[in-house]
This record gives C-alpha cells, sequence and structure tokens, in this order.
C-alpha cells in the first residue's frame, strides 16, 4: 500500500475526466465560493499538485440524506473526485469494506494522518443513552471524539450534525445533539441544510484542499460564502413581496402568478442558505421556485418552528397553531376586561365618596 | 378622594424634554403596531396585479424601520433624560431600590388597584408602582429594540444596526427572535390599554389634572403634600 499518494486531478484524469472537464470544475467552485479570478488557478494548482485529502465520514443518528445529496452534486467530477476517493477511507454507506476492514480503515487513518485528515460527520450523537447509537460495538460519542481527537478540522454535514435537527426537536428522546456541542477544541464548519445543497458541500471540501484552512464562517459556524444572505434576500419572487402580492392558497390566482409565499409560512426571511443563487439538482430549481414555501431547513430548531405552513411558530404550552398573535390576543382581552371591570368599582366607589365631600354636588353651598 | 375645598397649587413636574418623549414615543408605538401587523399579515389587497409598478409592502417596511430608529434614539435620548431632569423624571423614581417605594406600591395595590383602602397617594410625579411598571416596559422596550434590530441586521450594511447581529444566534435564530419581537409587541399594547385607563382613572379620582400635565407640564398639588414634599427632600417645587 506504501505508493505515492496521488493528487484529485490525477484520479479523475485517470477515470477519464478530459482536462476541460476539469477546469470547468474548477471555475465552478471558484465561483461558487466566491472568489476572484486568480482563484481558479489556486483551486487548480491544489488539485493537481496536492494529495488527497484523507477524510473520515461517519453516520450517526441522520438519514444520509446528505450523502444522497452529494452523490448528486450538479457537476459529475464532484462525486468522482471527492465520493470516490474518500469512500477509500472511510464512508459507511459508500465504501466496500465491511466489519473488521471498515473498522481497520479508518484506524489506519488516523494512524498515518495525524493532524491532517478531515473528520465528516453526518447526524447527530444522542447523549441520554450513549447506546441508541453505536457501530461496531461503540457509541457515536465514543467513536467521534476519539476520531476528532487528531483531526484538522471537523465538518458537520446537514442539520442533524450542526444543530441536531428532527432528533433534537422536543422531546428530544435521545438527547441527541450537533457536533460541535460534544466535541471540543477543534474547529467545526456546520454545512447547514437537510440536506445541505451538493455544490456547497463540494465547495467547503475544495476550500479545505485549496487554502489548507477553514473557510470565514457566521456566528453559527456556518461557512459565509453560502450562508451570509437569507433566502429571502436573493429569492427571485422578492419583487412580490415588497410590491405586498401574496399566495393566499396554494391553488389561487397568485399560486399560478408566482406571487410571494410569505403568507403560506414562507421561511425564507429567517433562512441562511444560497437556494436562491445555486439551486438544486444541477441549478434547475429550488423549493419556492416550485411553488413551495422555505421550511428553513438551514436553521437551528427548525422543527420546533413549526408548522411549516404557518408564517409564526407556535407556542409552546397553548396548542397546536397557537401563534404569538393568538396568546396576546387573549391576554388584550382579558386586559380590556379587567380594565372595564376596575372601572365600574371606581364608579360605584366614587358615587358612594362624592356624598361624603362637604362640597359634594348634592350639597352645593356647604 | 380629594376634596375641592383644600388649598391647591400647581406644580410643574413634566419638563418639556419629558413630554417630546413621551408624544414622540406614543407615535412610534403607534406606527410600530400598525405596520408591524401589517407586515405579520399583509392583506392581500393589490392581488391581481403585477409586481413592477407596486411597492406598497416595501413601504410599509420602510415606515416600521424609521418608526423603530425613531423610537430607540427617543428611549436612549429619555434614558439621558433620566440622569439629567428634574427630580420626577430621574432614573431612581424607576427603580424601587429603597423601602420607602417599596412601601407605597403596596399602598398602590391597596388603594387604587384593589381598593381595599381609602387614603391619598401623595406622590407629586409617578407613584412607585406607575414607576415600577414604566421600568419594566423600558425593558420590553429593550427586547423590542434587540430583537428588531438584530432582525434588520441581515438586511444592512450599515454599522448601526450590525451591533445587535449578535443577539440572533445568541437567541437561537431568526424564528425564535421574530416569536419574541411578536410577543413583546403584546406588551405594547397591553401597557397602552392599562396606561390610557389609569389616567382616565385617576384624573377622575385624584383631580390633579394628571391627563392635561403630560401636554402643559402642570399638575395641581394639595398645600400641605408639597410642604411636607419639600421638608423631607430640600428641595423646592415652587414653579
Amino acid at each position: 500500500m506504501e505508493q505515492k499518494q496521488r493528487s484529485f486531478y490525477e484520479e479523475v484524469r485517470g477515470e477519464g475526466t478530459s482536462r476541460r472537464d476539469f477546469l470547468k470544475f474548477c471555475t465552478t467552485m471558484a465561483a461558487f465560493l466566491g472568489l476572484e479570478s486568480s482563484g481558479v488557478g489556486q483551486i487548480v494548482k491544489a488539485l493537481e499538485t496536492k494529495p488527497r485529502l484523507p477524510v473520515i465520514w461517519f453516520h450517526f443518528q441522520e438519514c444520509t440524506c446528505c450523502s444522497e445529496s452529494f452523490i448528486r452534486a450538479s457537476h459529475p467530477i464532484v462525486a468522482t473526485i471527492v465520493l470516490d476517493k474518500i469512500s477509500l477511507d472511510y464512508q459507511e454507506t459508500l465504501m466496500a469494506a465491511s466489519g473488521f476492514q471498515a473498522e481497520e480503515a479508518y484506524k489506519t487513518v488516523m494512524a498515518k494522518h495525524p493532524g491532517e485528515y478531515i473528520v465528516m460527520v453526518e447526524g447527530s450523537i444522542p447523549t441520554e443513552n450513549e447506546a441508541y447509537c453505536c457501530i461496531g460495538g461503540r457509541s457515536a460519542y465514543q467513536i467521534l471524539t476519539e476520531a476528532a481527537r487528531n483531526a484538522k478540522a471537523v465538518v458537520a454535514w446537514g442539520n442533524c450534525a450542526s444543530a441536531g435537527c428532527v432528533q433534537a426537536a422536543k422531546p428530544n428522546p435521545t438527547g441527541a445533539k450537533p457536533v460541535h456541542k460534544v466535541i471540543s477544541g477543534k474547529p467545526v464548519i456546520n454545512v447547514q441544510g437537510c440536506p445541505p445543497i451538493a455544490d456547497v458541500m463540494a465547495g467547503v471540501v475544495v476550500h479545505l484542499l485549496t487554502f489548507d484552512r477553514i473557510p470565514q464562517l457566521d456566528e453559527l459556524n456556518r461557512p459565509k460564502a453560502f450562508y451570509s444572505r437569507r433566502v429571502h434576500d436573493t429569492c427571485y419572487r422578492r419583487a412580490n413581496f415588497d410590491a405586498g402580492l401574496f399566495v393566499e392558497s396554494f391553488d389561487d390566482e397568485g399560486a399560478k402568478k408566482g406571487y410571494c409565499l410569505y403568507k403560506m409560512g414562507c421561511k425564507g426571511p429567517v433562512t441562511y442558505n444560497s437556494c436562491g443563487i445555486i439551486k438544486w439538482n444541477d441549478g434547475i430549481s429550488y423549493p419556492i421556485q416550485s411553488g413551495h414555501p422555505c421550511i428553513g431547513c438551514s436553521e437551528e430548531g427548525f422543527w420546533d418552528n413549526g408548522p411549516f405552513y404557518q408564517h409564526l411558530p407556535s407556542v409552546a404550552g397553548f396548542g397546536i397553531e397557537t401563534t404569538a398573535d393568538k396568546v396576546g390576543l387573549g391576554l388584550g382581552i382579558a386586559t380590556a376586561v379587567g380594565v372595564a371591570g376596575h372601572a365600574i368599582v371606581t364608579n360605584i366607589r366614587k358615587k358612594r365618596e362624592l356624598s361624603n365631600l362637604p362640597e359634594s354636588t348634592e350639597n352645593p353651598k356647604a | 378622594m380629594r376634596s375641592r375645598s383644600i388649598p391647591m397649587r400647581e406644580v410643574y413636574v413634566w419638563e418639556l424634554p419629558v413630554r417630546m418623549f413621551h408624544w414622540v414615543n406614543m407615535l412610534c408605538v403607534i406606527a410600530l403596531c400598525i405596520t408591524g401587523f401589517i407586515i405579520g399579515n399583509p392583506p392581500a389587497f393589490m392581488n391581481g396585479t403585477e409586481a413592477y409598478f407596486n411597492y406598497w409592502f416595501g413601504t410599509v417596511r420602510f415606515v416600521h424601520f424609521i418608526a423603530a430608529f425613531l423610537f430607540f434614539f427617543n428611549f436612549i435620548f429619555r434614558t439621558y433624560w433620566g440622569f439629567s431632569g428634574n427630580e420626577f423624571s430621574r432614573w431612581t423614581n424607576f427603580i424601587p431600590l429603597k423601602r420607602a417605594q417599596w412601601k407605597e406600591i403596596i399602598d398602590v395595590i391597596r388603594v387604587d388597584v384593589l381598593q381595599v383602602t381609602h387614603k391619598n397617594i401623595d406622590s407629586i410625579g409617578h407613584n412607585a408602582l406607575a414607576s415600577f411598571v414604566y421600568f419594566l416596559t423600558f425593558l420590553i422596550f429593550l427586547l423590542q429594540c434587540l430583537t428588531g434590530f438584530g432582525m434588520y441586521s441581515a438586511m444592512s450594511k450599515s454599522a448601526f444596526p450590525k451591533l445587535f447581529a449578535w443577539i440572533v444566534p445568541f437567541l437561537g435564530g431568526d424564528m425564535r427572535v421574530r416569536q419574541l419581537h411578536h410577543l413583546a409587541m403584546w406588551g405594547f399594547i397591553i401597557f397602552a390599554i392599562v396606561h390610557v385607563y389609569l389616567v382616565f382613572y385617576h384624573d377622575y379620582i385624584e383631580r390633579r389634572g394628571v391627563t392635561s400635565s403630560m401636554i402643559g407640564g402642570w399638575k395641581f398639588i394639595e398645600e400641605d403634600v408639597i410642604e411636607r414634599h419639600d421638608a423631607e427632600t430640600g428641595e423646592s417645587t415652587k414653579g
């Protein structure tokens, strides 16, 4: 096995990808990452010269939709470059090895490349009882903390690994926690979304490889290149929002005309992602373009801020579909009733006291 | 209930900056609530038209943002005035740190809220309970500014709203921030209902001219209350 590590470029050329397609891929990635034109050269050089990244990819409490998304990246080269190579190390869904060999594979990576390999995680980690998620007789928590110890960086794929997603929704029976709450002392990149956009995932990998450092992150550790703008701000239906033109129900005239989905509960105004720009499935469409409101899948706690088709989240403890506004209205009415009651009592009292005053109206000359 | 036959004197209670704050604040809150309701649940009166000649919803949001800036700086100004205004506008009125303030809070609850005791509350400015409730509303003001500018920071490039950007991750995302913003608005509405009622109530019961005091600044106060006040504070309230 002791042979010179081949670069990404050598790998894809060996698999029949043309130089032209390779350069197209590098250019696309540079554009997604928001690099200037010289950045294309940097990416080309990095992919041509650097040995491929050693990667360990774990699946914990999740549905594998991140992997599914990834292998459908718009540029086929992403799948071949990144996934085929990653699977050589360790990727539970896609690797050929199983059992002892599989365990051996990631132990080898950790032993051979300490401080160099990247840990990529799909899924949340149970903390209520670690036994809820075990692989090869060891818990997700044990596996992750061990692998992260000598990792260069940790990439959290999707909402599960970044924020806990549906497993961490109330009442969170397994005590599911995202990666950044389980490990410490390592940079964690939260590549948010349920799943994240394939090209965003590829972009993060390319960035790590080209620049040898983690991309700029926002306050929630999401790469700024992809998560600095709200879906709302890049939405092609935004003009309808500003014009006050809204879809009122899924079968109305407004829906046909492509009005804004704000009143159908669109979470675009509170969601940071690049769906409106990069889109999905080779840039074909994204939920809003297909007539469905954004459900806010790249935001923390989006399951608990439902229902999906309601603008305001329900208030816990007041029943389903009780929004802050309904609670407020109830309190407002209660207050008005209280004030009216107080006014009646006050008037009864005042009438009584008036008759006792020396200059009361009943006795004006006193 | 105060007798009309006892001697009363005019006292200048609310200085011009306090009155200005009050009315600017009122206008802002009304504008913010109305536009806020529209933003939360926009009416569909333009439906059927095209987007290209329309911007009414954008305008509503613009009014909301302008009113929010005005509201915020007005509030900052009032905070400043709490340190430099007269004794009735001082910050010490609003935070009950003294035993006497707590005693008066209990008195006001017994006399005016529950109406189980009948006596006069002597405070010349706000009574202690009113002041404390204003302090709580200031906290709602603050929450509303933090959540509002926090959400606004995402669509702004200027430095001021960016100061509030941290609040969004701190509260766990825009969804929760928006939720809190809606809840806090009801705090304003409930406050307004009670506040306006109590102005009527006090004017009706105490007959000190409290309603017009927020226009002209003067209140009618009983001579003996003024004398006791001047003796306690060592200050003169003579207009």
